[in-house]
């Protein structure tokens, strides 16, 4: 039973930090001087109108009323009405959301293969020149966050060498008519080749400026857990029957020295999420992140509060489910 | 490459030279901005719009490295730019620092429910996108040097508190703790006389990667336009400006992400030779 119980107790504590988001939102928006509606209105709006919309969006009541009654209905699936977009913040938010997943899952797994590759590389050939060369580009790889390796990227394959797209999700003049908002995936369950390339000429920029430094601590991590497990009696046992260093290091050490490694990947993973807000804009890419920009320069509450608890939500889902893994994988844990 | 204690004090040392180089060599020139500055980072000149840098042909002298579309110069531009870099980066990340420390060995050394309400507030920060909350408290706050400053703070505090909370911890645990305790010492006394001195060296490292992180919020916000007022010279406006001509004048972009690259670079560098100094087991 201590799944269950763990299990519980994660989602008990889920609960909790969304609803401490909410309120940090939503107090945030409205305490702060400039109540939402002289953000929405043009300047020299009349009392009238300011009157008319602040009982249109219950902005005439309380604070606490506010709440409740988002709240209430937030529970029941209704976030409100975007003020700018004029629509329903939910079908809004869910058509946008599979944009954000798949670039992120494509730079999740971009960065698990860079920096998969790159540990291995750097424990075959440790205490090489190479291993050295491996290290500086973990640490420069490091340093620079997701945003500025966009624009080297932009720079680069966008105006330099134009190899990819740089700004947008699909050519528009692929007029696709797809029943989900998960191109990419369905693309692939379509083998619709054309598509498919469009896209990834597409999302593979952003998706590997989102990638780069998640890749160099996956990397960084991974080796130096392979560098502990190599000196262990099974391996050298292994390398004593005659099996070959490449076996060694692929089917003795890495099934070990995989596990510390995850955990982090599932914490960054939720950075890298984080990182697409920028990346999104800096790509002009139509997820969340982009949207949630514009909610904010258009003072749209609704929207940004939608947003942010969606965020959120994944967030806190992202922490479960590498908690949930990392308890199946590890026998201490299962059993104790 | 056999990694003697020698070598890696010898590899650390060159990275933080190099880093700590470039640092200096830019607050000097910030510093000294009003007279090394070869024009005004406003002027605009119509006449001497998209001049390239030095060494190509049709260079026009002083424009060291070119002018934006606008006619600006762009090395004025970007030293006058760095001073608002660097001071973000030094007021906003020392800030941000007291903040979370204190909270941290707070919650690190009194547990109970000082360390359960303190780390709920950061499980429940955790759970912001942080560049999405940032843009949000600007919006909220109105743009300026000081919203770019309090925003950083809002948002980085839990960075420093989670490291600093468990540093504290595993220092709590230690015997010189427990003698201090038998020896009748006051808790807040040993709090301030023991842990945070022992401490310190972590508080260090992590301030100088913020200030590498301040730096980037800053080039971020004003590349979204919501730094501070758009005439006042920032990397990342003109960044986001030298976006629009890039076809015709790639220098108005390539220069400022070059000067922000090396800057967030050495804050980084600076921060992890420090990690790898303070740490006694390289030693």
């Amino acid at each position: 039973m201590p799944i269950l119980k763990r299990l519980f107790i994660r989602i008990l504590s889920i609960a909790v930090t969304l609803i401490g988001v909410s309120i940090i939102v939503f107090v945030v928006i409205r305490v702060v001087p400039g109540n939402p509606i002289s953000m929405m209105l043009p300047p020299g709006a009349s009392d009238d109108d300011i009157l008319r919309l602040k009982t249109l969006y219950g902005f005439d009541k309380s604070i606490i009323e506010q709440f409740f009654i988002w709240i209430s209905g937030v529970l029941s699936g209704d976030f409100g009405t975007s003020i700018s977009l004029r629509q329903p913040v939910l079908s809004l938010v869910l058509g946008r959301l599979p944009a954000t997943l798949e670039l992120s899952l494509l730079a999740l797994l971009i960065a698990c293969i860079l920096g998969g590759t790159l540990s291995l590389l750097g424990t075959r050939l440790r205490e090489t020149k190479i291993e050295g060369i491996i290290d500086g580009i973990n640490g420069i790889a490091m340093s620079i966050p997701d945003f500025l390796w966009g624009l080297i990227f932009i720079l680069l394959f966008g105006v330099m060498w134009p190899i990819f797209h740089i700004s947008g999700r699909i050519s528009p003049f692929l007029d696709i008519d797809y029943s989900t908002q998960f191109y990419l995936m369905e693309s692939i369950l379509r083998f619709d080749l054309k598509v498919f390339t469009d896209l990834l000429a597409h999302m593979l920029m952003p998706a590997v400026a989102l990638s780069i430094p998640l890749a160099a601590i996956i990397s960084q991590l991974l080796k130096q857990s392979l560098k502990e497990t190599m000196h262990l009696d099974y391996v050298t046992l292994s390398r004593t029957k005659g099996y070959s260093e490449n076996h060694v290091i692929l089917k003795e050490a890495l099934p070990n020295a995989v596990l510390p490694t995850l955990t982090l990947v599932g914490v960054q993973f939720t950075f890298l999420i984080g990182g697409t807000v920028i990346i999104e804009r800096l790509f002009s890419y139509e997820g969340l992140g982009n949207m949630a920009i514009d909610a904010v320069i258009n003072r749209d509450l609704p929207l940004i509060q939608g947003i942010v608890i969606l965020f959120a939500l994944i967030f806190t889902v992202v922490n479960l489910l590498v908690d949930l893994t990392y308890t199946l994988l590890n026998p201490k844990l299962r059993d104790g | 490459m056999v990694d003697t204690p020698r070598n890696i004090n010898r590899k650390i040392g060159l990275r933080m030279w190099l880093s700590g180089g470039w640092l200096l060599f830019l607050l000097l020139a910030t510093l000294f901005a009003p007279i090394i500055s070869p024009h005004d980072p406003l002027a605009q000149d119509l006449f001497a719009s998209r001049l390239p840098p030095f060494w190509m042909d049709g260079y026009e002298a002083t424009y060291y490295l070119g002018s934006d579309s606008l006619g600006r110069d762009v090395l004025s531009r970007i030293l006058y730019g760095a001073q608002i870099a660097l001071l973000v980066a030094l007021i906003a990340s020392t800030a941000t620092c007291v903040i979370g420390a204190t909270l941290g060995v707070l919650a690190g050394y009194y547990g109970g429910w000082v360390d359960l309400v303190i780390s709920r507030l950061v499980d429940i920060w955790m759970a912001f996108p942080p560049v999405l909350f940032a843009i949000l408290l600007i919006a909220v706050l109105g743009t300026g040097l000081t919203s770019i400053i309090i925003a950083i703070i809002v948002i980085d505090w839990t960075r420093f508190c989670r490291v600093i909370r468990a540093e504290t911890m595993s220092q709590s645990a230690m015997d010189y703790v427990a003698s201090a305790k038998a020896a009748g010492r006051a808790r807040f006394g040993i709090m301030i006389k023991e842990i945070v001195p022992n401490v310190l060296p972590t508080i260090v490292v992590l301030l100088t990667l913020e200030m590498g992180i301040a730096v980037i919020v800053e080039a971020i916000l004003s590349f979204v336009n919501l730094s501070i007022s758009t005439d006042f010279p920032t990397w990342g406006g003109m960044i986001s400006e030298g976006r629009t001509s890039v076809h015709q004048a790639w220098w108005v972009i390539v220069f400022p992400l070059i000067t922000l690259f090396l800057t967030v670079l050495s804050f980084s560098q600076l921060g992890e030779g420090l990690k790898d100094r303070f740490d006694p087991v390289l030693r």
